[in-house]
């Protein structure tokens, strides 16, 4: 417990330093974070202090209907790195998912840290809430939804975590049988950062961590609360292929001429067009790939009801159904129809000429 | 959330399969009674050839005719640049054309989107242009009417949406792309019945006109 105690004091630079993080390996990753974050290299030394002098925030970690693949991806990250670091030294008083055998004595954890932190803690959800039956989704007898707003009244801040606790994700997919709603959804007098994806990028949550470490607010978010700095440019605009897009050069298949050259994945279904995440940039696997860099379009993770937007492996301007059979049928009644209309055309200048009264200049020269 | 991609499921699915129903089906009805019904039988002897007159004409009737250009210039050079960027950015741009490849299986080249984009904005700004000469210059104003606005309408909202959505200037994209979808597929439901046929019926006037000349053995 001492030792607790005595790590809770700690600052940042000082866990860091104890975990043997070199002065210049934290500075690389300031550098990292501010060009991560689109920030002035000027800024770098100001993040670096006030990292270096931040306390360690408690963090709660709730998860509801999800499946585990953010927390998979946080916690399985590049490991080790700076990022797990500066996770290792949140004090990550409640995860459900890491506690779970812990029963009752993580609940007691969780209603702690919310009554020592009062008015400072960060909630982190992932997973969707199920509005349609309580029942659905519960911890240790308590609802989702209950929890999440036990959990919040006393929160500085709430990181929706992955697709499902940002928008909906899955549960929320058509018909939505649960009733899932996002965070969002629920809770409207705390800020709320959606981070998604499915699962996110692990930078982009320390990324969204270290800002609120740094500055001590959260970053700008765009028109689905997410932050500017990862969601703002599109995976099209960003993607490495898009001069293929551009002359016209598509990949037809998975294993043709064209994906072997490395052209664009649009005819397959890639929704880097509608998509905003940072995967161009940030990369995923330290920085080894990301899906289209491995040849596989994006899915659209990130953004609403990715789920619902139809196939996959369809380009997302195009309609679903089988058009050049539909086109068939269509022609056919439009011809059938057109017949007929030529036909009724032809009856009535037929029967127009039929009612033509001839009239001779002897009928004329009778009338007047 | 009912969200923009609800909409964007809705405008390329039963949106498009009815605007594609009313299009082809006009289209086809409006061509079929005209071609059915047929001209009276000419008994006079020819004195030419109906068919290289007729093809000539469908070439020759698409240059400028010298008098009217000279009589209003801007006409005729607006209407140019505007046609020419509209059928570019509709049958170059690369995904209109994997559009066309999946509802009629058939497909061509297409040149880089960049060009396709200045090509837009270019057209976007002749058909501004061409509504405010339109609304300006008293002759074209007494003769226009409200079908006149209203196609132009329909064919200026497809190329606007469509920047819009290139350029990703409205957020959600798929709201934005939904969009462009709805305007082509409102430009879809009102071509056949009003004067946006002439796309199609160009084609068999100028025959007409040509391959009648030709018959009578004059210039058409």
């Amino acid at each position: 417990m001492a030792d607790d105690r005595k790590k809770l004091s700690m600052t940042l630079g000082e866990s860091l330093r104890q975990q043997g993080v070199s002065r210049r390996g934290f500075l690389k990753y300031c550098a990292a974070t501010a060009s991560m974050m689109a920030l002035p290299p000027t800024m770098v030394p100001a993040i670096a202090q006030a990292l270096e002098k931040a306390k360690r925030p408690s963090v709660i970690w709730l998860s509801f209907q999800e499946c585990t693949g953010c927390t998979e991806s946080l916690t399985r990250s590049h490991s080790p790195s700076v990022e797990n670091l500066i996770f290792d030294h949140i004090s990550l008083d409640y995860h459900h998912t890491l506690q779970v055998a812990s029963g009752d004595a993580a609940e007691a954890a969780r209603e702690a840290a919310m009554h020592e932190n009062e008015g400072k803690y960060i909630v982190v959800v992932d997973g969707s809430i199920p509005l349609a039956n309580p029942g659905y989704s519960a911890i240790a007898g308590i609802s989702n939804l209950q929890m999440l707003e036990e959990t919040v009244a006393g929160a500085a801040a709430v990181v929706a975590v992955g697709s499902c606790a940002a928008f909906g994700g899955l549960p929320h997919a058509n018909p939505n049988p649960t009733g899932a709603v996002s965070v969002g959804e629920i809770i409207k007098d705390k800020p709320v950062v959606n981070v998604s994806g499915c699962p996110p990028i692990p930078t982009v949550i320390t990324g969204v961590l270290a800002h609120f470490l740094t500055f001590g607010s959260l970053p700008e978010l765009d028109a689905l609360g997410r932050p500017m700095v990862f969601f703002g440019q599109s995976i099209h605009d960003r993607c490495y292929r898009r001069p293929f897009y551009d002359k016209g050069l598509f990949a037809e298949t998975f294993d043709d001429e064209g994906a072997r050259k490395g052209w664009c994945l649009f005819r397959l279904g890639c929704k880097g067009p509608m998509t905003y995440n940072a995967c161009a940039t940030a990369k995923w696997n330290q920085g080894t790939s990301w899906p289209v860099e491995s040849g596989h379009g994006c899915l659209g993770c990130s953004e609403p009801d990715f789920w619902d937007a139809g196939g996959f492996y369809n380009a997302l301007s195009i309609p679903d159904s089988d058009l050049t059979r539909k086109t068939g049928y269509v022609v056919g009644a439009g011809v059938a129809l057109g017949a007929v209309a030529g036909a009724l055309n032809r009856s009535t200048r037929a029967k127009a000429a039929a009612k033509h009264e001839t009239v001779t200049i002897e009928d004329l020269d009778k009338k007047s | 959330m009912s969200t923009s991609i609800d909409f964007l499921l809705w405008v390329r699915g039963p949106g498009f399969d009815i605007a594609l129903f009313i299009f082809v089906v006009g289209v086809l009805i409006r061509l079929l009674e005209v071609v059915i019904l047929g001209r009276k039988p000419d008994y006079s002897e020819p004195r030419g050839a109906e068919l290289g007159a007729g093809l000539l004409t469908l070439v020759t009737r698409t240059a400028p005719e010298g008098g009217s250009f000279k009589r209003s210039p801007f006409t005729v050079v607006g209407g140019y640049i505007w046609h020419i960027g509209f059928l570019v950015s509709l049958f170059l741009f690369v995904p209109h054309i994997e559009l066309i490849d999946s509802v009629l299986g058939i497909r061509w080249p297409g040149i880089a989107s960049n060009l396709v984009d200045a090509i837009s904005a270019v057209t976007i700004v002749t058909l501004v242009a061409m509504l405010f000469s339109r609304l300006t210059h008293p002759v074209k104003r007494f003769l226009s009417g409200p079908e006149d606005y209203l196609t132009w309408l329909v064919t200026f909202l497809p190329m606007l949406t469509g920047y819009l959505a290139y350029h990703r200037m409205i957020d959600p994209y798929p709201l934005v792309l939904g969009l462009h979808i709805l305007s082509v597929e409102l430009l879809m439901v009102l071509f056949p019945f009003t004067k946006l046929m002439h796309a199609f019926t160009f084609i068999i006037a100028r025959w007409y006109n040509g391959a009648m000349a030709g018959r009578r053995g004059v210039q058409s």
